[in-house]
């Protein structure tokens, strides 16, 4: 059984439609790589399915929970208060600008939305928090804010915040997209580990390599449509549509 | 007349003006955050395609009345409003009244364009992340944007607070007696400017004291930035 489910999913920005006609679902374990041209539509997909955008028509599923469904006029639904809460604690978002909290230290970071969102122990939470802190190697650096931090420790942060809430599924939005090609590395690798360990992942990346070997599958978007979708080795390198070859053909040497 | 006595005089006149600046301040803090909030609400309806967002219009009326007019002119106007409009007897108290009214609606405007700057200065990034992590508007305010808000309007503020406490001189318009008041009839009563020196004295110095009040506050918070 998927753990998310978007069918049909339409958006528009005024009459600008950015998502036309998109179905996807993610089982447990499984890691989608999301790629495309950019103003695909990409963001506004995980925008969508994390709540902070709604869409206009179609519906979204996490597990067995109905977030939004078409009512008889076809327009979306969205659930009630308890609903998105128990949705929202299904998932986790790790933004390409990171988006930590400035005024807290790493430490804070992570363990405060734990506490203040899930009510769990602080002991609990600061154990789990950090077996996370060695597991992104970032010890030493518990007691420092973001912005003493590189761009790569602070998406290792982010990760960290995102993992501390027990989600399951997380998805990246271009998670290395701000970062130096040095920094680049020693997030992805991060990633590869928890796709090791089956973290359920929907990322998004202009890293076609890594799409390549960490996804199982990868879906292309392009104009709101998803153009191309299968198992990542046969998409990235034996894209079927023209317009997926166009797309990867602009990403070689 | 003494310095002692001079000194003396001009305090009890100090005392005054520091209860018109501290209620001031306790009072046109927090409304100044209300009416930030209302400025910034976005209820209201279209028209076509503009959206009327009736509260925000409203409060921005309120705050650009408050910034165009002089303040004495607000003062005379809250003064005089319950015997012109309502035809009661005026008296020593409706004088601090009508002051501490007066300069806390004045306040409030200027300091909720202050919060605004800084409420819409933290990253957005920030309410994303919090929104996804599940935190509810409150838990997201006051943990989260409160806090760097804060950080953000500490050096405008300054700049008000201390603008604040030269602005109580203005009491003198409705016959309110502080610190300026009582160095206006001393000097006129001795034929010197001795009191308004010393008057100008005190008023610099509590500025001082204020501007390293908050230094140091800045300084505490000087730990992290974006
Ligand atoms: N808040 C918004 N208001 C209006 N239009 C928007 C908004 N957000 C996105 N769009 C438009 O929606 C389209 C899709 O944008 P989206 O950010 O989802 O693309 P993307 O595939 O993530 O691109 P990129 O690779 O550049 O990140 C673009 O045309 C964009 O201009
Ligand atoms: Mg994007």
């Amino acid at each position: 059984m998927s753990i998310v489910s978007l069918e049909h999913i339409h958006k528009s920005y005024g009459d600008n439609p950015v998502l036309r006609d998109i179905s996807i679902s993610v089982d447990k374990g499984e890691v989608v790589g999301i790629i495309g041209p950019s103003g695909g539509g990409k963001s506004t997909l995980l925008r969508c399915a994390t709540l902070l955008e709604h869409f206009d028509s179609g519906s979204l599923t996490y597990d067995d929970i109905v977030v939004a469904k078409n009512d008889a006029q076809g327009k979306a639904e969205y659930a009630g208060k308890d609903a998105i809460k128990r949705a929202k604690s299904k998932f986790g978002l790790v933004f390409q600008n990171f988006n930590l909290f400035s005024h807290y230290t790493v430490m804070r970071n992570i363990t405060e939305p734990p506490q203040v969102v899930q009510g769990r122990s602080k002991d609990e939470v600061y154990a789990q928090a950090k077996k996370l802190i060695s597991q992104m190697g970032l010890e030493g650096k518990e007691d420092m804010v973001p912005c003493d931090l590189s761009g790569g420790q602070q998406q290792r942060v982010a990760i960290a915040r995102a993992l501390c809430m027990n989600p399951e599924i997380l998805y990246f939005d271009e998670p290395t997209s701000a970062l130096d090609p040095e920094l680049t590395q020693e997030v992805l690798r991060v990633i590869r580990g928890l796709a090791d360990q089956h973290m359920t992942m929907v990322i998004v990346t202009h890293e076609m390599n890594f799409a390549r070997d960490v996804a199982d599958r990868v879906v292309f978007m392009d104009g709101g449509v998803i153009v191309e979708e299968g198992p990542a080795k046969q998409v990235i390198e034996h894209p079927q549509k023209k317009r997926t070859q166009d797309f990867l053909r602009t990403y070689e040497g | 007349m003494s310095f002692v006595s001079l000194m003396s005089q001009l305090g009890e006149g100090f005392i005054a003006t520091l209860q018109v600046f501290f209620l001031t301040l306790l009072g046109a803090l927090p409304l100044g955050l209300v009416v930030a909030f209302l400025r910034m609400n976005h209820l209201g309806f279209h028209i076509g395609k503009r959206k009327i967002r009736p509260i925000s219009l409203i409060t921005q009326f309120y705050i650009s009345v408050m910034r165009g007019t002089p303040l004495m002119l607000q003062l005379l106007v809250v003064y005089f409003a319950p015997y012109y409009v309502f035809g009661m007897q005026l008296s020593d108290t409706s004088r601090f009244t009508a002051v501490i009214i007066a300069f806390i609606l004045n306040y409030a405007a200027y300091y909720a364009e202050i919060y605004r700057s800084g409420i819409q200065g933290v990253p957005k990034g920030q309410y994303e992340a919090a929104e996804v992590l599940g935190y509810t508007r409150s838990q997201t305010f006051f943990r989260i944007i409160f806090p760097q808000m804060v950080k953000r309007i500490l050096p405008p503020m300054t700049n008000e607070i201390v603008t604040l406490i030269k602005d109580t001189s203005l009491a003198f318009a409705v016959g309110f007696v502080e610190m300026f008041t009582v160095a206006r009839s001393i000097s006129n009563s001795q034929r010197s400017l001795m009191a308004f020196f010393a008057a100008a004295i005190i008023y610099y110095v509590a500025n001082l004291l204020i501007a390293w009040i908050m230094g140091r506050f800045e300084k505490k918070l000087s730990y992290y930035h974006d």
